[in-house]
């Protein structure tokens, strides 16, 4: 019952700090926080906070395996859904605020400059993560299948970060330090399958 | 301040400091917008009416444009002048502590009649200052309309004195990591920035030496105490805080152009037709509007500097 007590707590919690960011966003937009081009920091926030919930998602495996805190994996659905409803806000300032559901502009934009091509199909491919999201879902699809499926938010990380390299002006510090987590959560993931995969050696060979 | 005005010509006639206003406004007439919009009721017509302040500037000049000018606080919050960061909220912060110095030295160089250095004072000395409301197209797809104070440059240049065998004229930024902060990191443009014209384009009268804003001296973030205005060219063209001036008969390297030779031309005319490698040149969206509008040929210049350019494929010289 304690234990029961605990995430009744601290999932609520997590999710309110989830967001923080929109809500700071949203905040500044009404109370003059934001710069004269305010479409641009709308979408630059969504955009930033998209990857950065994806770089969290994606570093709870590690994190748990690391320090045997099995817990953290509870939380991975929530900040997984936080990736996908920033993406979605990230989208949504696009076709609307930016473009206003100019579909012709939007569909030369997304045939021609690849920074954006990316970007919409990084977007795309976390859709069905979404939807299967559920309990429902796991059991409709069976783990094994599920969790290959939820495997696609690789791709739209690294999308994600491509995305953001090919977009910004001159400076590529800020993605490429993004591309350096990326690139140590993935490591992470490789070194994982290469240890299992001689474990299971060391245990046939045992047999 | 050793920039004096003309008495007769107060821009705060022009426009009241009652328009400091509106991003508040925006938003909020954004979001109710969108929420109309939504269910269709609306003709975009009106939503430009509504976000928009009725301030209409008068033109003085036949340079001028009949457009509403940007709010003094937008044109000094939202700048790209890297020697004081990157974002664009940068400058007017990292600025702060800018004090150019008096009297500031301009070097000129090159192939003209006396090398040598000049204090700005001399430079400009019985130049009438003239205002011009421009329009200034970003290559990043914005824009804003700006009423500068200045010199035409065909002046400056006329009082320099270049050599037949002159072609181009060539604007550098002071170099000074001490007081350009954003000099220090090597790794973004190489510093000094550097800017050039062809002479000809040099010398058409759209092309201003600007001094100020809305009547004041030109702020720190803007390119205090001067800098150079092209308004049928990207913004990036107008070399802020120039401390140097070189004459050449070669076309320059110029700084985006070192750093991105496929992305950024040495003539950077406003050019719907051609567009950025990464984005699309066709729109753009001027600062407190909501909707995106045209991008123009020459950024609407087209009568004054075309002719500048016949003969020339603006394809491959972009």
């Amino acid at each position: 019952m304690p234990k029961f007590n605990r995430w009744w707590i601290l999932k609520p919690l997590v999710f309110l700090l989830c967001l923080c960011p929109m809500a700071l966003l949203v905040w500044n937009a009404f109370n003059g926080g934001l710069s004269p081009n305010p479409i641009d920091d709308i979408t630059d926030t969504t955009g930033d906070w998209t990857l950065r919930f994806l770089m969290i998602t994606l570093a709870i495996t590690p994190l748990r395996r690391l320090t045997g805190w099995t817990s953290l994996t509870r939380f991975r659905r929530m900040l997984g859904l936080f990736c996908f409803f920033h993406g979605f806000l990230h989208f949504t300032t696009y076709v609307w605020l930016d473009h206003y559901f100019d579909l012709r502009t939007m569909v030369e934009d997304v045939a021609k400059r690849p920074y954006i091509t990316l970007g919409f199909t990084g977007f795309v491919l976390m859709i069905p993560l979404a939807v299967t999201s559920t309990k429902k879902w796991i059991g409709r699809l069976g783990g094994k299948r599920w969790q290959k499926l939820h495997r696609l938010i690789y791709v739209t990380a690294t999308f994600g970060v491509i995305h953001y390299l090919w977009l910004v002006k001159l400076d590529i510090r800020r993605p490429l330090a993004y591309g350096a987590i990326l690139a140590v959560l993935m490591a992470f993931r490789g070194w994982n399958i290469v240890m299992a995969r001689k474990e299971k050696e060391r245990a046939y060979h045992l047999t | 301040m050793f920039i004096k005005r003309p008495a007769d010509i107060k821009y705060s006639e022009v426009t009241p400091e009652s328009l400091y206003h509106n991003r508040r406004e925006f938003l909020r007439t954004a979001t109710a917008t969108l929420g109309v919009a939504a269910v269709g009721t609306i003709l975009p017509g009106c939503v430009n009416a509504a976000t928009s302040e009725p301030v209409q500037a008068k033109p003085k000049g036949p340079y001028d444009t009949t457009e509403k000018v940007t709010p003094f606080e937008d044109i000094t919050s939202y700048n790209n002048f890297y020697e004081f960061g990157t974002d664009k909220g940068d400058p007017a912060v990292n600025s702060k502590n800018f004090k150019p110095a008096n009297p500031w030295m301009v070097s000129v160089e090159g192939m003209v009649k006396k090398p040598m250095k000049w204090s700005l004072t001399d430079l400009i000395k019985g130049i009438p200052v003239e205002d011009r409301i421009y329009r200034m197209r970003c290559v990043e797809a914005w824009s804003m309309v700006i009423p500068w104070n200045g010199v035409p440059l065909a002046e400056v240049i006329k009082r320099l004195e270049p050599t037949p065998a002159a072609k181009y004229i060539v604007f550098k930024t002071l170099n000074d990591p001490n007081q350009l902060p954003g000099q220090r990191d090597r790794f973004l443009l190489n510093w000094p920035y550097t800017e050039g014209l062809r002479l000809d384009e040099a010398m058409n009268p759209l092309a201003l030496m600007a001094t100020g804003i809305y009547g004041k001296p030109l702020p720190n973030q803007d390119g205090a105490p001067w800098r150079l205005v092209t308004p049928w060219k990207y913004g990036f063209k107008g070399c802020k805080t120039i401390a140097t001036i070189i004459f050449t008969d070669k076309q320059p390297l110029t700084a985006w152009m070192e750093a991105s030779p496929r992305e950024y031309g040495f003539y950077a005319n406003v050019n719907p037709e051609v567009d950025h490698p990464r984005w699309s040149q066709k729109t753009e969206r001027r600062i407190g509007e909501f909707f995106r509008r045209p991008t123009l040929p020459f950024n609407g210049y087209a009568d004054q500097v075309a002719k500048l350019y016949t003969g020339l494929d603006l394809r491959k010289n972009f």
